[in-house]
């Protein structure tokens, strides 16, 4: 823990005596003064001895990218690594922690905490990863007929059934087929393949559109706060400005056109041009689910003022509430009549989330529509320098939005499997909540959908003092102080952002279910002795 | 009317600026006329198994397996998978926390890194730390990692060998920074000059360029030379004299038709030199799946080996890593078992090797194949294969084709690539893609067609070419070197 903090002091010195360079310097239009996180939080904290301002290295920390210096992602950041310095250490040293095991959640990674695959999905990848199975008569005895025909349907679409050969830069057709096919059947309007570009993950498609909206720090993307911190990284990759816009709390976080308004105004008087609106739909970390009215004013708005709509909406299938449905961005627009000439969209789809949570096979896609054609070849373009996404996670994209039917041999396991994981987690959400609301100082939207709880915590006067001596920004303290005490590994609030000077924390709701007393006891009882340590 | 959100002229210069033939103009055509019905050979990209190459049976066995873990709990499993298969699957799904389906570490399983610098070791014969080692989505997401720590602005410069693969020139365009060409000797084998060097460091500092890093592409891209030891001392110094951090592309490690100059890797030779260079130079290494004999391109796997690389910047290209989560654990373990392949006594051995060796003296027989049936074109000019999967024959055109494709208001080696194309189905790159002195032209393609087909390919290839030059024959010869 010292040698933290001297590396903590010594990153603030650094970064002070780090001389300011003669290029860009990228302004965020809403610099938190609650944030004295320093930019580059060290994270090797054994690693103090290497010096890395050698002068003589053409690479150091003094003359890398400052875009790179200055981007941030606190979902894997500085608690993470505590987190994992503990685990290592518990190996060795079991006794000497109130705990005996770390609890990651910090991240929507449900398989890395007993989340079980879809059974017909892994038959699929399985025999397309070793077609010689299709010709053994034992593999019928191993897969589901179903399985066995989907893989040859779609083995059928890749010439010469080469799985391990780089495919159409924006994904293999016939599976751009099945998804177009998929986002019709879930819209009720028709998609075009040729607007589907699959990608490792929702991730890069994210920075694609980055990289083409962004061409310096005069050019502003309005982002939610809070919000996932790849689009504040992405911005800042990429040398733009961050405009935010504040979700209300209060109303459940609910979005309001009048905040969009006040915030796009507010930049162009900065002389920022606002290029794109991005909204997440279930949202991430607050997981509320707009309403198809709210949904229908963001359209409006991005239509009138020009902007890109980028909408993440890769938690599609995680709405735990019965008064709230997802609606497609895509969908809301064609059923205001809007189509290619009216506003410009970007809607992401990730196999990650859902109820799949496919994370470390890296799918997804991004259906671009209503740009014109010669700004859609750049994007070709650009997709085409890393040559194509992986087929694997190309595969699984297109069975999550053409998955069994009734009447397919593997419908009643696939369906039990589905709403088995989605009833979980539907529980969990509310268990979370619930024992969070009960908390001395808390206070905890529900969640409506998405993987996470975003409760706000009124931390006391001592607390907040407290975190400041430690130079660390109070709800990371408070985390820090959790995971010491628990093993429980959470987000702090200002990974995400919020409004200036209150404190909340991301915790997933995806522990396993029979886990979820024991934490909440620990939570509890931590919280109980925080406040008796530091209530005014 | 509403504004048009993101226009043409809106776009991010740099995403205009940047070029990537490869699966640029000729591509298109070629799958235009495909969707036509006709028949394309496709050599334009290092794409072996959509060429028919068949994957290694051991690796698609075990990720299989990987894929489907419910298999190893059924009874049956040893009748179709070979034991040596299971456990392998086992001990990779050990590694993984939670399977396929969880994201990794950000920088990839340790468990795997750990081969790697295994690998690593035993290929150089020098310690590797998996601490310094990154698994990436392929090895191109590694090269822009990097590229994108060290390009600042438009003053930053990066040698890059001319021809180079587009990869390079596509990336420090969208990074906003400075290509530093450095001219390969294509009379001498494509020999890299160190001379040569010197003069286009020079130049671009002269312009007020600072020269970041050099990019090495060993065995070369599109020019499939191989460095020897002698070179590689040479560039490790030049980058020490000049403060140059060195990106070793060495992706076609496993790919040597010859045997004078076997793959040494830049690590190795730096490390043989000792002090202080082996403590200063800093160096980067990039290694892949999807080329040498695995061929493995749509797995996306890869990784990058950092040299001299302070920790603190090894801290912020880790931060970078996390932002994108995860490379996907699928490719991680085609890499783990890449660098850990079947074992002398191993029930898959043999058959490894066999298929192995099978595609490695197959590809050393098409490179000559290849070079020989360029060279049999009275205009045509064609260094051997030495490495790598591509044939760069330089193509001396006539004047009169010259102004025809001015007419046509093409750059005269996509016009004849166009033509070839048309007239028999081959997709090349033409050599303007990768960059080549003014006034000489030059084409690439692959070897990767299947060895029955290559003798017609280049039967094809020479009637088509042998055409071209008395439809624009002229007295005056052909454009000169």
């Amino acid at each position: 823990m010292r040698r933290f903090v001297i590396g903590q002091a010594k990153n603030l010195i650094d970064q002070t005596r780090r001389p300011r360079p003669h290029h860009n310097n990228i302004r965020l239009l809403s610099p938190l003064a609650s944030d004295p996180i320093p930019v580059s939080s060290s994270r090797f904290f054994s690693d103090m001895t290497g010096s890395d301002s050698s002068s003589s290295l053409p690479v150091t920390i003094d003359s890398i990218n400052p875009n790179v210096l200055k981007c941030e992602y606190a979902v894997r950041g500085e608690i993470v690594n505590i987190a994992q310095k503990l685990q290592d250490d518990l190996k060795i040293n079991k006794d000497a922690y109130p705990f005996d095991e770390i609890i990651y959640c910090n991240i929507g990674n449900p398989q890395s905490l007993s989340q079980q695959p879809i059974t017909f999905f892994r038959e699929v990848l399985a025999l397309c990863s070793h077609t010689a199975l299709l010709d053994r008569d034992e593999t019928h005895a191993l897969f589901s007929a179903d399985s066995i025909a989907r893989a040859w349907k779609i083995l059928d679409q890749i010439p010469g059934k080469a799985t391990g050969a780089y495919s159409h830069s924006q994904g293999i057709k016939g599976l751009r087929d099945a998804i177009a096919a998929g986002i019709e059947a879930r819209d009720g309007f028709p998609a075009d393949p040729n607007d589907i570009f699959m990608t490792d993950g929702a991730s890069p498609g994210v920075h694609m559109m980055m990289q083409l909206l962004i061409s310096s720090e005069k050019d502003g993307i309005l982002c939610p706060i809070p919000q996932y911190p790849l689009y504040s990284a992405s911005i800042a990759l990429h040398g733009g400005s961050l405009v935010p816009y504040y979700l209300d709390e209060a109303s459940g976080w609910g979005l309001e056109i009048s905040e969009l308004k006040k915030q796009l105004e507010d930049a162009k008087s900065k002389g920022i041009t606002v290029r794109a609106l991005a909204v997440i739909n279930p949202g991430n970390p607050t997981g509320q689910v707009l309403s198809e009215e709210n949904q229908r004013d963001i359209v409006d708005f991005c239509k009138k003022e020009g902007l890109v709509l980028l909408a993440d909406e890769v938690y599609q299938e995680n709405v735990y509430v019965p008064d709230k449905k997802f609606h497609s961005f895509k969908k809301v627009a064609r059923s205001m009549g809007y189509g290619e000439k009216d506003i410009s969209l970007v809607s992401f789809q990730s196999i990650s989330k859902g109820y799949y949570g496919e994370c470390g096979k890296r799918g997804g896609y991004m259906e671009v529509t209503g740009f014109t054609s010669d700004v859609r070849e750049q994007i070709y373009k650009v997709a085409s320098v890393n040559l194509c996404s992986n087929i694997s996670g190309q595969i699984l994209a297109s069975l999550v939005m053409s998955p069994p039917k009734p009447g397919d041999e593997s419908y009643e396991s696939y369906i039990a499997e589905k709403e088995g994981i989605l009833s979980s987690m539907a529980r969990r959400a509310k268990t979370l909540e619930e024992a969070l609301n009960k908390l001395e100082g808390i206070t905890c939207n529900r969640a409506e959908g998405a993987m996470y709880l975003f409760p706000c915590i009124n931390l006391p006067q001592k607390a907040i003092a407290a975190a400041e001596a430690a130079k660390t920004a109070p709800d990371t303290f408070y985390c820090k102080r959790l995971l010491n005490a628990t093993g429980i590994v959470l987000v702090p609030g200002s990974g995400f952002r919020q409004v200036p000077g209150t404190w909340h924390f991301r915790c997933t709701i995806l522990p396993q279910e029979d886990k979820i007393p024991a934490i909440v006891n620990r939570l509890t009882e931590f919280h109980k002795s925080f406040m008796d340590e530091f209530r005014d | 009317m509403s504004l048009k959100a993101l226009d043409y002229e809106s776009l991010n210069e740099n995403v205009k600026n940047c070029q990537y033939a490869v699966r640029g103009e000729l591509y298109l055509r070629a799958s235009e006329l495909q969707k036509e019905g006709k028949k394309i050979i496709f050599t334009n990209v290092g794409n072996p198994h959509a060429l028919g190459q068949k994957p290694l049976t051991f690796p698609r066995q075990v990720v299989a397996l990987c894929q489907a873990p419910f298999l190893l709990d059924n009874p049956n499993v040893g009748m179709i998978f070979p034991a040596d298969a299971i456990a392998r699957a086992k001990h990779y799904l050990s590694l993984t926390s939670g399977g396929l389906g969880a994201y990794s570490d950000s920088r990839g399983l340790p468990g795997v890194r750990k081969e790697v610098a295994e690998f690593i070791q035993r290929r150089d014969g020098y310690p590797s730390d998996p601490e310094l080692i990154f698994l990436t989505d392929g090895a191109s997401k590694g090269v822009m990692q990097i590229l994108n720590c060290v390009i600042r602005d438009q003053k930053d410069g990066i040698l890059v060998p001319v021809p180079q693969y587009p990869l390079y020139s596509a990336t420090i365009s969208l990074l906003g920074g400075t290509l530093v060409p450095y001219y390969l000797e294509e009379t001498d084998n494509w020999g890299l000059d160190v001379n040569n060097l010197r003069q286009s460091v020079a130049q671009a500092r002269s312009q007020g360029i600072t020269v970041r890093a050099m990019v090495i592409i060993n065995p070369g891209n599109p020019t499939g030379q191989c460095l020897s030891e002698a070179n590689l001392r040479e560039i490790l110094k030049f980058c020490c004299d000049e403060r140059l951090v060195l990106l070793g592309d060495e992706v076609y490690q496993q790919n040597i038709y010859q045997d004078e100059r076997p793959f040494i890797s830049s690590k190795k030779v730096l490390m043989d030199m000792g002090a202080p260079l082996s403590k200063e130079v800093q160096l980067i290494s990039f290694h892949t799946v999807s080329k040498g004999y695995w061929g493995e391109c749509g797995q996306r796997g890869g990784y990058f080996e950092m040299t001299n690389i302070p920790p603190r910047t090894v801290e912020e290209i880790y931060k970078v890593a996390s932002i994108a989560l995860s490379p996907n654990v699928s490719a991680q373990i085609f890499m783990g078992l890449m660098v850990s392949p079947p074992k002398p006594g191993d029930i898959s051995y043999d058959q490894f090797v066999r298929e192995s060796k099978g595609i490695l003296e197959s590809l050393r027989r098409r490179a000559r194949i290849m070079t020989d049936g360029f060279n049999s074109c009275k205009n045509v000019v064609c260094n051997f294969t030495e490495g790598a999967m591509y044939s760069f024959p330089q193509i001396k055109l006539p004047s009169k084709a010259i102004q025809a494709a001015k007419q046509a208001g093409k750059v005269p080696d996509v016009f004849y690539c166009l033509k070839l194309l048309e007239a028999t189905g081959i997709s090349t790159v033409p050599g303007s893609g990768f960059g080549q002195k003014e006034g000489v032209f030059h084409l690439r393609t692959t070897i990767l067609p299947a060895e029955e087909e290559m003798p017609e390919i280049m039967e094809s290839f020479k009637k088509f070419n042998d055409e071209f030059m008395s439809q624009y024959a002229d007295r005056f010869g052909y454009s000169r070197m």
